[in-house]
């Protein structure tokens, strides 16, 4: 793509395609977190999936992105944007019924060592903060940062908290967290700026069980806390390969 | 130090959209020739070693490469070329004294490292802590497990042309390693001024530079306005521009997502130039064209495609 072409676009028109160095391209609806403009992403995803174009290797969708990974022998950059483009502007409405998984949460204590003090700070008894965590069906808006790390909207405004100042540079693995007007379930150990509300037996990646990764973008979560020694035996299932989250209806 | 030694292959594919990022080797170039010149497959998984000294002991024959940096290696105490295949007998001794020219040496050996494939790679994944050598970097003491169904027994010795000679770029007179681009997403919030600034900067390798991404230093680049955005999709070569100014090359272990404007993304055929740039170098990036990216890879298998040619034509003698 020429830089004239770059200019020309300027940064207020959606969706635009932008490149990504020589072996990929990403196709941007919008700059909010929105699910309108996530749905749009999935369902170009889908479409991409559904009628695989030459050349495209890999798609990863995003919040309000599709990252397109392309073999740049096979497909042309410039013409394949201008495909993008036009698949983009013509949609079809997703059939694909939501899957909507129960997360069971401790919540507080050693489980969510941040819980008592992003409660206190806006004001609220741990159990309303409870309550406004569980009231919300939150959608998963991507998996990335690290293996099945699920980001996920939804979050009652009134619980949008800064990220700390200081991250910690390990947090559990399954952790129920907020960073910001975000939420999400971590999957593995790992760095972390967010506060830890609680934390779930369910493994969103296990590299032992069929399949590997538990919950896709576009998804629904609701939490539901439950009792300590729930959780151990919970716990126990799914490190044996059971998924623990139950889907239910929307 | 730029990190632990490894297992890896050509990497992963197709798991992106699970955040889970390719890992493989940082100069996949120097892999695929060890595999070339040892009739492997090229994807066969090798180890990738970024420091010196590093000592290893065959416990059975074995016919094997180094590529990459060149790591001054000694096989018994017999110094061995770079770019070099060699048979080892059980109980030989492969020292890698000190790396020069370059910062990482891959060991491939006949038949390839005979790890599990994980989601369809056996490369390390350091982060989630699978594939490669149980999901971890090597320590002293681990016995890797070779493939030697396919080892071709009477393979004698033979090099190849290394890579840093076969592509060399024309030097700079300051001496940095000449990087080539495409700008990336958010290059139109920077001004001409910011943009020179990036163009005409020597960035130095810190020491916060390993797997995951290589921190860069010089004078801080500023985009017009701050710039806030929503986790995207990156991939490897990104350069991200964090608030400081200080620009981050994600690599092979990178997150597959970030929020950080981007500002370029290294083309593909020059990532291995970053692989093999040690602590302390410095590089200097040069916008291309998407056809001069083109070209840049085409001539990179074309060295490849000279390999295998000399590599067979030999086998035939």
């Amino acid at each position: 793509m020429g830089r004239e072409s770059r200019g020309a676009a300027g940064h207020g028109a959606y969706p635009r395609v932008r490149p990504c160095g020589d072996t990929a391209l990403t196709i941007e609806f919008g700059e909010t977190i929105d699910p309108d403009l996530n749905a749009k992403v999935l369902a170009l995803d889908a479409e991409l999936t559904a009628h695989p174009v030459a050349g495209v290797l890999e798609t990863v969708p995003t919040y309000r992105s599709l990252l397109v990974h392309i073999d740049p022998v096979i497909a042309d950059p410039e013409a394949l944007a201008a495909d993008l483009l036009a698949m983009a502007a013509n949609l079809p409405p997703t059939g694909e019924a939501v899957r909507r998984w129960r997360i069971p949460v401790v919540y507080g204590g050693a489980f969510g060592v941040d819980l008592a003090d992003v409660a206190a700070r806006h004001g609220l008894s741990p159990s309303a903060l409870i309550d406004a965590h569980c009231a919300p069906v939150y959608r998963v808006y991507m998996i990335g940062f690290m293996p099945g790390f699920t980001y996920l909207g939804g979050l009652d405004p009134r619980l949008a908290t800064p990220r700390r100042s200081d991250p910690r540079p390990l947090i559990p693995a399954s952790s129920v967290i907020i960073g910001g007007a975000q939420a999400a379930i971590s999957s593995i150990a790992g760095p972390s700026g967010w506060h830890l509300l609680g934390r779930t037996p369910v493994r969103p990646y296990h590299p032992g069980r069929d399949p590997a990764f538990l919950i896709a973008s576009g998804d629904e979560i609701v939490f539901e806390p439950i009792a300590e020694d729930h959780w151990r035996v919970l716990d126990k299932a799914a490190a044996a390969g059971e998924p623990v989250a139950d889907m239910v209806a929307s | 130090m730029l990190g632990p030694a490894s297992v890896q292959d050509l990497g992963r594919v197709g798991q992106y959209r699970f955040g889970v990022g390719t890992s493989g080797a940082m100069d996949d170039i120097a892999l695929r020739a060890g595999n070339i010149l040892l009739g492997n497959d090229e994807n066969a998984a090798g180890v990738e070693i970024a420091f010196a000294p590093f000592k290893l002991r065959f416990n059975a024959d074995a016919a094997f490469a180094l590529t990459g940096a060149d790591g001054g290696a000694e096989l018994n105490g017999r110094l061995l070329p770079p770019w070099w295949r060699a048979c080892a007998h059980a109980g030989d001794i492969l020292v890698l004294k000190a790396m020069s020219r370059g910062a990482r040496s891959y060991l491939t050996v006949a038949g390839g490292i005979d790890v599990p494939l994980v989601l369809g790679s056996r490369s390390t994944q350091l982060r989630g802590e699978f594939g490669g050598f149980h999901g971890r970097a090597l320590q002293p003491g681990d016995i890797l497990p070779c493939d030697r169904s396919e080892s071709p027994d009477d393979a004698g010795e033979l090099g190849a042309e290394p890579a840093d000679i076969a592509l060399r770029q024309r030097t700079l007179a300051s001496g940095a390693r000449r990087i080539r681009v495409i700008i990336a997403g958010e290059y139109d919030r920077y001004d001409e001024a910011a943009r020179q600034l990036f163009w005409h900067t020597d960035w130095r390798v810190t020491p916060q530079s390993n797997r995951y991404g290589y921190r860069l230093e010089g004078p801080p680049v500023q985009p017009i306005v701050p710039i806030e955005k929503r986790s995207h999709g990156i991939v490897p070569g990104v350069i991200q521009i964090p608030p400081n100014g200080q620009p981050i090359i994600q690599l092979r272990d990178a997150q597959t997502s970030g929020g950080y404007p981007k500002f370029a993304t290294v083309v593909e055929a020059d990532l291995w130039r970053i692989g093999q740039a040690g602590l302390g170098s410095r590089l200097r990036f040069e916008p291309i064209s998407h056809q001069e990216a083109l070209a840049a890879q085409a001539e990179v298998s074309v060295y490849l495609e000279r390999l295998r040619a000399s590599v067979r034509l030999q086998g035939e003698l």
